[in-house]
């Protein structure tokens, strides 16, 4: 949004003021997670800049609450537990998504509407409210602070994404394919896996992205259906904030920081090649 | 789900079994046949309904999966918020003998005498504690009352023990009980098994002798078999059952029976009484307590809107619904700042996304992708992460007081509050919510053409003219949109509230959490957890009405 030649002062005052502006929501989005970054390698337990830090003398900082994170069992456990959990729980999610995104893409699928709605509804209903059902109703059939009951409520959480983003990529899947594909004597199991998936990845692939965030970032629902066994990172981080906050949540949320920029660019990468692939320009 | 799906089957464009269906019959005169002879109509419908099923068959394992494991929970939540077994369930006799009582003055002898009966069960089985615990929610003081009766409901009808035995010392004889109430087959099997033997049978038509006698002596028999695992032809019967053995008696005045009981029969006129009901007053004086007997009765349905009126600050009286008194008047006070907050949230997310979407969708493809990063950070960054950021930055001792004192905005002795409070909550989740704002919002702004504005500008329209007149009405649709989805994820929000909002910028999801997990009223919890269901069901109908629910793009 250039300035024409023209612009008067006045003009000129509003869009540089407006730019500044948004710059500042800029700072705003992005700062708090900025900062957190050099409070990490703090040497003291402050949850602040130190003068040392500020004269960037190199004793100020340290990895000791890295050295922590790696070395404390709470966290450790928590870490283990966070990488038992989530894959599990994303693969469910994947596999049964993306077959029933496969059948709802088809021409005629009768209640498309009600089916659609009840299998978005993880997404749709607040996560305290789903929390306080599952642990209800895993209770009653003693899946309660089980790992197959977390495993379950992850993936159920999960589906919807799957589900979207498969969906949206079988919108722009030409079907003379699977026909042509047909036609030259392949089964439909065949086919699929040889035709419709390859060109589907992209989509699966974010979509499990996203089911694995949901997991690996969940709290509320893990604080209820799971017990002290199933302790996941962000419960270890919840409790830390709650209780005894230690700076270790600072490296620990900085690792995650690093992790989440990493899926970022895995998710940004997929769409433009799900795009190129299904030759769309990309938007 | 928008109807301009298309994927739909009015969508598709190439003959498919149902366009080829509608041709055919369009053309159809005389039978028109398929290749392998079969009429082409029939051959088709088959065809469609083939495939109907194969799109069923790869939906249902996840459609059963989702029912199972979420909708399932789901309804369970909504049929705790009005469940009320457990009245019925501890207390069957009571209950039903309830049934007659007016309301008014304490109830009948009977009553006590099922009361008994019932307690001496419910002890046994350790439910009267938490019998207690819920009609505590309704009268406070229920929970003592009952965890006392608990423990001394043995005690009543010890009086009529002693006297027996008096009268006969073969009634403390277990064997002898079991030859009287018993069934002589289940008797003789009892005798010769080990531990709990095999399932009480009462013999036959001593309940029709003895009608409570058999029923507490049948209630006897079971708990020893289940809970203790034991004969219940070793076991000594509990005191009320003699209790109801002297009622018997005193009742029926000709028995044929065995000698002994025909003796006890005779014998019992002259027996010192110990009424049930003194008996309980003696445990504890709330059972004398007319409204202790009422929030019983009035909770003994199966069913309950009790907890949905306690989530309304209204209370289910034996006299009709009342209003809380003020002092305790929560739940309007937390559903309205819930609202309040989530609006607030909603405001300051328009404000700050607004600016921001406007600048994306105006800025070359590529300087806006990079500004775009900037906005996908946050929204893939772990919520604790986030949480934990601000919790740091706004500390008393954080960097935000630290940076406002070092510039002299504020003295070093006035820090400000910023955490554990509303204005906590409603910073933190404003940056949390942000990219739900903005990515809606950039998605409508960006199909807007940006000849509008010049058209406008060019017809003689100031800048806010254009802007105002022409571009905001346009962008409306994504502001609406924003505005829900940040709304709906707003009120139903209990990580951050929890971490940085104190106690007084805490949302009606955080007392579901509470009740849950601490005060143990689950009804309660379902039923504010079923109202605010509905009212996120009810925005979601509206978002999909404007947008449609296909339309979410995830960024």
């Amino acid at each position: 949004m250039g300035l024409p030649p023209y612009a008067s002062t006045g003009q000129k005052i509003w869009h540089y003021t407006f730019l500044v502006i948004c710059g500042l929501i800029f700072f705003f989005l992005i700062a708090p997670i900025v900062t957190i970054i050099p409070l990490s390698f703090n040497a003291e337990n402050f949850f602040t800049f130190t003068p040392g830090m500020l004269a960037f003398d190199p004793d100020a900082y340290s990895l000791k609450h890295y050295r922590d994170f790696f070395t404390n069992p709470d966290w450790q456990q928590a870490l283990a537990n966070s990488v038992r959990i989530a894959p599990v729980a994303t693969l469910l999610s994947v596999t049964l998504g993306t077959l029933a995104a496969v059948g709802l893409s088809q021409s005629h699928v009768p209640f498309r509407r009600l089916i659609m709605a009840i299998l978005i509804s993880p997404m749709i209903v607040p996560l305290i409210i789903s929390a306080a059902g599952m642990y209800f109703f895993y209770s009653r059939i003693g899946l309660q602070g089980t790992y197959l009951g977390v495993v379950l409520a992850h993936a159920a959480l999960g589906i919807p994404f799957v589900i979207i983003t498969v969906t949206a990529t079988l919108v722009g899947f030409d079907r003379s394919l699977t026909r042509a594909s047909a036609n030259l004597g392949a089964g439909p199991v065949r086919t699929f896996f040889r035709v419709q998936m390859p060109l589907i990845l992209p989509g699966v692939i974010s979509g499990g992205l996203f089911a694995f965030i949901t997991s690996f970032d969940e709290v509320v629902v893990v604080l209820f259906v799971g017990s002290a066994a199933q302790k996941t990172l962000p419960w270890q981080m919840f409790i830390g904030l709650r209780e005894q906050i230690s700076p270790t949540i600072l490296a620990v949320a900085t690792i995650l920081v690093v992790i989440s920029i990493a899926l970022l660019t895995v998710v940004e990468l997929l769409r433009r090649r799900s795009e190129r692939l299904r030759g769309l320009s990309p938007a | 789900m928008s109807r301009s799906s298309v994927t739909g089957p009015d969508a598709f464009t190439g003959t498919t079994p149902d366009t080829a269906l509608r041709t055919a019959d369009a053309e159809q005169k005389g039978a028109m046949l398929a290749a392998d002879g079969t009429p082409l109509k029939r051959s088709l419908n088959r065809a469609l309904r083939a495939q109907k099923l194969r799109a069923l068959a790869l939906i249902a394992p996840l459609l059963l999966f989702v029912v199972i494991t979420f909708i399932a929970p789901i309804a369970d939540m909504l049929f705790r918020s009005v469940e009320n077994q457990i009245v019925v369930e501890t207390l069957p006799r009571t209950v039903a003998t309830l049934d007659e009582w007016d309301g008014d003055g304490l109830p009948d002898d009977a009553t006590f005498q099922a009361l008994s009966v019932d307690l001496s069960v419910a002890a046994e089985l350790k439910t009267h504690t938490r019998l207690g615990s819920r009609l505590n929610y309704e009268n406070t003081g229920l929970s003592s009352l009952f965890r006392k009766s608990g423990r001394g409901v043995d005690e009543i009808g010890e009086g009529y023990l002693d006297q027996f035995v008096a009268v006969n010392p073969a009634w403390e004889d277990p064997l002898v009980w079991a030859e009287l109430m018993g069934d002589p087959a289940w008797l003789a099997q009892a005798r010769e098994a080990d531990g709990a033997g095999p399932r009480f049978e009462l013999a036959a038509g001593i309940d029709e002798i003895l009608p409570r006698t058999a029923d507490a002596y049948t209630a006897f028999a079971d708990i020893v078999q289940t809970v203790d695992n034991d004969n219940p032809a070793d076991e000594e019967p509990w005191a009320i059952v003699y209790q109801m053995l002297y009622l018997d008696l005193m009742d029926a005045p000709q028995i044929d029976g065995p000698p002994l009981l025909a003796e006890a029969a005779a014998a019992v006129p002259g027996f010192a009484t110990f009424p049930a009901r003194e008996g309980f007053a003696e445990i504890d004086d709330g059972w004398t307590d007319p409204a202790t007997w009422r929030t019983i009765k009035t909770f003994s349905g199966p069913y309950t809107s009790g907890y949905f009126l306690t989530a309304a600050d209204l209370r289910l009286t034996p006299d009709g619904i009342q209003r809380e008194p003020e002092e305790t008047r929560i739940y309007a006070t937390l559903f309205g700042r819930t609202m309040f907050m989530s609006l607030t949230i909603m405001g300051c997310c328009i404000l700050l996304g607004y600016p921001i979407a406007f600048l994306l969708s105006n800025l070359p493809m590529r300087t806006s992708n990079i500004l775009l990063i900037l906005v996908l950070l946050p929204f893939w960054t772990s919520l604790l992460v986030r949480t934990s950021a601000w919790k740091v930055l706004l500390q008393e001792q954080g960097v935000i007081n630290d940076i406002l004192v070092w510039i002299g905005l504020v003295s070093d002795g006035n820090r400000l509050a910023l955490i554990n409070n509303q204005a906590g909550t409603i910073i933190a989740m404003t940056h949390i919510l942000l990219p739900f704002m903005i990515l809606p919002l950039y998605s409508v702004m960006k199909t807007i053409p940006p000849s509008y504005m010049r058209a406008a500008k060019s017809l003689g329209a100031t800048d806010w003219t254009a802007f105002w007149r022409v571009y905001f009405p346009q962008s409306v649709p994504g502001i609406g949109a924003g505005c829900i989805l940040v709304f709906i994820l707003s009120i139903g929000y209990y990580i951050t509230p929890e971490l940085v909002g104190g106690t007084t910028g805490t949302f009606i999801s955080n007392r579901i959490a509470y009740h849950i997990s601490q005060s143990l009223n689950w009804g309660l919890a379902a039923a504010l957890g079923t109202i605010l269901l509905a009212f996120v069901l009810a925005l979601y109908w509206i978002y999909d009405r404007i947008v449609g629910i296909d339309n979410v793009s995830l960024g």
